[in-house]
């Protein structure tokens, strides 16, 4: 078992807040160390206070401690590689559109208020959309109105 | 000498925890349940962010981060006093949401370049947090000073209130020089000075007047364990199941 078998078995795990993406997609899986039987997992956290993060440290614990080569594992939580939401990869963003939000845009650590409120509609592609509210039902999450097509939907916020 | 820097992870801490648990006083009670949402989620932002601290602290030689939120009494607390007071009407919660988030989002900027690296690391985080907190406060003080006769009343008494509450937050500490010296932290003074530079003018904007003065004259004492009457009582209800069941868990 080497790094790569270890990140394909992280990848089928799920964040439990958005089903349809990977915790690798995400961003969130920041370092993997194997040394014979033992996996060291360092994640960390989208939002400081995000209470899904437990929870995913416990399913990487859960899932890899069912590999038949490996019996220790140590999953770390830390903020030497500080999570932004440009550490979601293309097919992560595509997986979030999949379940009807809107993906965060491409930020490079400009994150102004204006580019909050910037955010394609994930129904009609519209740029033409208001933030209703910079809080959702998530912390991750912002809430969005279309102008074009009617509809309110809620955006992975732009973090950096 | 990390005694300095204890001192700084401490009010920082405190801060977000109180100010916290304060903001989840709002949940089920906003007037609009957008405003519900917003307070609720800031509540958990702010108290994930304490919990980070309390993990540096912890790991400076501090209990662990439950023990240190949970069982001290309010003399052994260094938060500032403006965020232990009382949620107030919705216009003095916005207000100190508005002054409070915009000294942080200041604070927070300030030491992503700290020479004391684990706390530059959490701060680079928060800080890309705390935007959707000022982008909230901001929006609502331009619309409620901006509004009517009587919410732009309601928000000017409110900022008069809080405004010497506020300048406490930029209360020195007994290791301010060192903070400064080593390069940890630039200084409150310079921290005041550069949030006054930012919230003067949005404060105009909202239609409102800047209250007079800069000098602290009351709500000071927090950094050093004198507060309030009301952060005992906070802490009591905060502390109510820890203490009948410290070993709880869910």
């Amino acid at each position: 078992m080497n790094r790569k078998d270890v990140a394909n078995i992280l990848y089928t795990i799920k964040d439990p807040e958005i089903p349809t993406l990977s915790i690798v997609d995400l961003g969130i899986v920041t370092d993997i160390q194997v040394q014979k039987n033992r996996v060291d997992v360092v994640l960390t956290p989208t939002f400081s206070g995000c209470p899904a993060l437990k929870v995913m440290e416990e399913m990487v614990e859960e899932k890899l401690l069912k590999q038949d080569e490996i019996d220790q594992v140590n999953v770390n939580t830390r903020f030497d590689h500080q999570w932004t939401s440009d550490m979601i990869s293309e097919q992560g963003k595509k997986d979030i559109k999949k379940i009807g939000l809107a993906p965060p845009k491409k930020s490079c650590g400009g994150v102004t208020w204006d580019f909050i409120e910037e955010v394609d509609c994930p129904k009609c592609g519209s740029p033409q959309t208001v933030l209703k509210n910079p809080f959702g039902p998530t912390l991750c999450r912002s809430i969005h109105h279309c102008e074009n097509c009617l509809e309110t939907f809620e955006a992975i916020k732009t973090v950096h | 000498m990390s005694e300095y820097i204890k001192e700084l992870l401490y009010k920082m801490a405190d801060d977000q925890l109180i100010i916290g648990h304060r903001n989840s006083e709002w949940t089920g009670l906003g007037p609009l349940l957008e405003e519900d949402i917003a307070f609720s989620s800031m509540a958990q932002d702010k108290v994930g962010q304490s919990q980070h601290l309390y993990q540096l602290l912890h790991e400076l030689g501090a209990s662990d981060p439950d023990t240190v939120a949970f069982t001290r009494n309010a003399k052994q607390f260094h938060c500032c006093q403006l965020v232990e007071l009382p949620i107030g009407d919705y216009s003095f919660s916005i207000v100190r949401h508005f002054l409070f988030d915009f000294a942080e989002a200041l604070r927070f900027e300030a030491l992503s370049n700290s020479s004391f690296q684990p706390l530059a690391q959490v701060a680079r985080k928060f800080k890309g947090e705390i935007k959707y907190h000022t982008l909230h406060a901001n929006t609502w003080m331009q619309q409620l000073g901006n509004g009517n006769e009587e919410s732009k009343a309601k928000m000017q008494s409110a900022l008069n209130e809080a405004w010497p509450y506020a300048l406490g937050i930029f209360e020195k500490g007994h290791f301010e020089n060192q903070l400064i010296e080593n390069k940890v932290f630039f200084g409150e003074e310079a921290l005041k000075q550069q949030w006054l530079d930012l919230v003067s003018p949005l404060i105009k904007k909202a239609g409102l007047k800047v209250p007079h003065g800069t000098k602290n004259t009351k709500g000071i004492g927090g950094r050093v364990g004198i507060h309030t009457e009301y952060l005992q009582p906070l802490l009591n209800e905060m502390t109510e199941v820890y203490a009948i069941d410290p070993s709880a868990d869910w």
